[in-house]
């Protein structure tokens, strides 16, 4: 085997480090956005571990709206505040643009790493402004109508229900099995270089997972200062 | 191999199931089925097996099928054999579950559609392993839809023959090592493994004392595969539950030297002939030390797979090659207790 060819992955710990560089970014890209944060993973409940630092990135409460035009908007003007569960008189489309029809719908994104596929993969749930939670149907729905057509065409990127890895509850998941291959379809045909600096592994793989779910990135992420 | 291969595919748990009485509107109530689950097999698979008991005495609605053992749902994509095995510390036979046919808790529960969730569910962990052992999913994305529906239908039916002949159009290698040549212990390559720890804060010196699992979050699922790449040296079980768990065993020891002695080896094997014709009845004899004399060590109370306790010095490409399940994981439940002075 080629050692120099990279095969798309990334290990525990370039993960961890490329999350760490990915979220940075985004705090300073998009500030409309609430920023992401770093979950530890507690692999044996009540035990810390000083290893490599096992986690996740958690962003959470993110308002994606739906309007009649199949126009997807996310956390837009406004306040870019988190959803309390508990305070029903949230934000909500009184702040977006008046279109009545306008349903909100709330969005946990959790990016988890795989050490079977050693690649990243998105959970998310997503449910309305009365708590109820979405099935995989209504979610798939609400998605923008290209990835939406993406999914249903596409080998690389479908969305299962399945457990989310720590919290022990149903979540969805974008599936991990091309991500390699187009990682390095990305990394190759783009940024022409064979392996890549592994800090921005993370804001290229969302670059193409985020507008499946209607997370765009700015592009000036993707830029390297 | 093909010993233990047929010794795994024939375990079997014999189930007591009970309708669940909210569900039950005929006087007196339905007595319970009694079904023989394959071990490896899933519990939705044996619904052709129970609804008959209980078809004519459930109340109007469409069916939507969980299981539950003593108010734990379980998770249906779990084999059988390593529920029975985490959740009974001592093995309860019959084992007694209660089904429910309404009100399933899809807030705990991924949704389970009959025999297609299992199978998908199934075939995703075949691609997985198959991705863990030789790097991508070529084997498995190349089976045609009928041969890999024929495999699949050889694990619905707990058919050894015909799941042999399916697989062998999968190519899936086990995993290599000069164990039989016994010039070597040379070991290398990546196992699929998935880990259920529960980790018991109690002491309880008998099993029966153990006490019940009433919530999933005490459980913690490891699904990381076990790296293996030592020249030289046997890499035992216990070396395998120490490196996939590095946050109890991992700092301050090093793994135990294997024993590359042949001698000890031949009565190992005995040792293990002997377990395995007991499914489950080991009792457990000592705790198992994690050979640390600290006192604040963690310890390893109870190691089961495929419903036996094997040695930990044994090798793990020998645990791996013959007790993975048919998906090609290794699927060890493991009871620990870790003193207090180091938990949070």
């Amino acid at each position: 085997m080629n050692e120099s060819a990279w095969d798309g992955t990334l290990s525990a710990s370039e993960f961890s480090a490329s999350a760490q560089a990915f979220a940075e970014k985004w705090k300073l890209n998009n500030p409309a956005y609430p920023p992401w944060t770093w979950v530890k993973s507690l692999e044996v409940p009540i035990f810390a571990t000083n290893q490599v630092e096992e986690g996740y990135l958690s962003l959470e409460n993110v308002c994606i709206v739906k309007s009649n035009d199949d126009e997807v908007a996310s956390c837009v003007e406004g306040e870019a505040s988190l959803y309390d569960k508990e305070d029903e008189e949230s934000t909500d489309s009184a702040t977006l643009s008046g279109n009545d029809n306008v349903q909100p719908y709330y969005f946990d994104f959790h990016i988890i790493y795989s050490a079977s596929f050693r690649v990243p993969v998105l959970y998310f749930r997503a449910y309305c402004s009365d708590g109820r939670s979405l099935g995989l149907n209504e979610i798939e729905s609400v998605l923008p109508a290209n990835s939406a057509k993406v999914l249903l065409e596409s080998k690389w990127t479908f969305i299962t229900q399945e457990e989310h890895p720590y919290l022990n509850r149903p979540w969805c998941k974008l599936h991990p099995c091309g991500s390699s291959d187009w990682m390095k379809l990305l990394f190759q045909a783009v940024e022409k270089v064979d392996r890549p600096a592994m800090e921005l592994y993370l804001v290229s793989w969302f670059s193409v997972v985020g507008p499946v779910i209607g997370l765009g990135i700015p592009i000036q992420m993707l830029k390297e200062p | 191999m093909k010993e233990a291969q047929e010794f795994v595919w024939m375990g079997a748990i014999p189930l007591q199931i009970h309708l669940h009485e909210s569900e039950v509107t005929t006087v007196p109530p339905p007595p319970p089925a009694l079904i023989l689950a394959p071990r490896i097999g899933y519990l939705p698979l044996l619904l052709p097996l129970i609804k008959p008991y209980f078809s004519s005495t459930l109340p109007p609605g469409v069916d939507t099928v969980w299981f539950e053992y003593k108010g734990l749902p379980l998770k249906w994509y779990i084999p059988t054999g390593v529920l029975f095995d985490l959740l009974c510390a001592e093995p309860e036979r019959p084992w007694n579950l209660t089904i429910h046919f309404r009100g399933y808790p899809s807030h705990l529960l991924i949704p389970c559609e009959g025999e297609d969730s299992v199978k998908w569910n199934f075939i995703n962990s075949l691609k997985e392993a198959d991705y863990i052992i030789n790097g991508n999913c070529k084997n498995v994305m190349h089976m045609s839809q009928s041969d890999q529906l024929e495999l699949w239908n050889s694990v619905v039916n707990a058919n050894l023959e015909a799941f042999i002949r399916s697989s062998s159009k999968l190519k899936s290698g086990t995993i290599e090592d000069d164990y039989a040549s016994k010039i070597s212990w040379m070991v290398l390559g990546k196992v699929p493994v998935r880990l259920y720890v529960w980790n018991v804060s109690e002491d309880f010196g008998d099993m029966e004392d153990a006490p019940p699992i009433d919530s999933w979050d005490r459980i913690s699922y490891v699904n990381r595969p076990l790296e293996i790449h030592r020249e030289g040296k046997c890499f035992t079980l216990h070396d395998a539950i120490k490196t996939l768990l590095p946050e109890l065993f991992g700092k301050k020891r090093k793994p135990s030297e294997g024993e590359n002695d042949e001698q000890s080896f031949g009565s190992e094997e005995e040792t293990k002939n002997n377990r395995m014709t007991e499914e489950g009845e080991g009792n457990i004899s000592q705790p198992l030390e994690t050979g640390s004399t600290a006192d604040d060590d963690p310890e390893i109370k109870l190691l089961r797979i495929q419903g036996i306790e094997p040695k930990l010095e044994t090798p793990i490409s020998w645990v791996a090659n013959h007790l993975r399940h048919p998906e090609n994981f290794l699927h060890v439940c493991v009871y620990i207790k870790v003193p207090s002075a180091k938990s949070l």
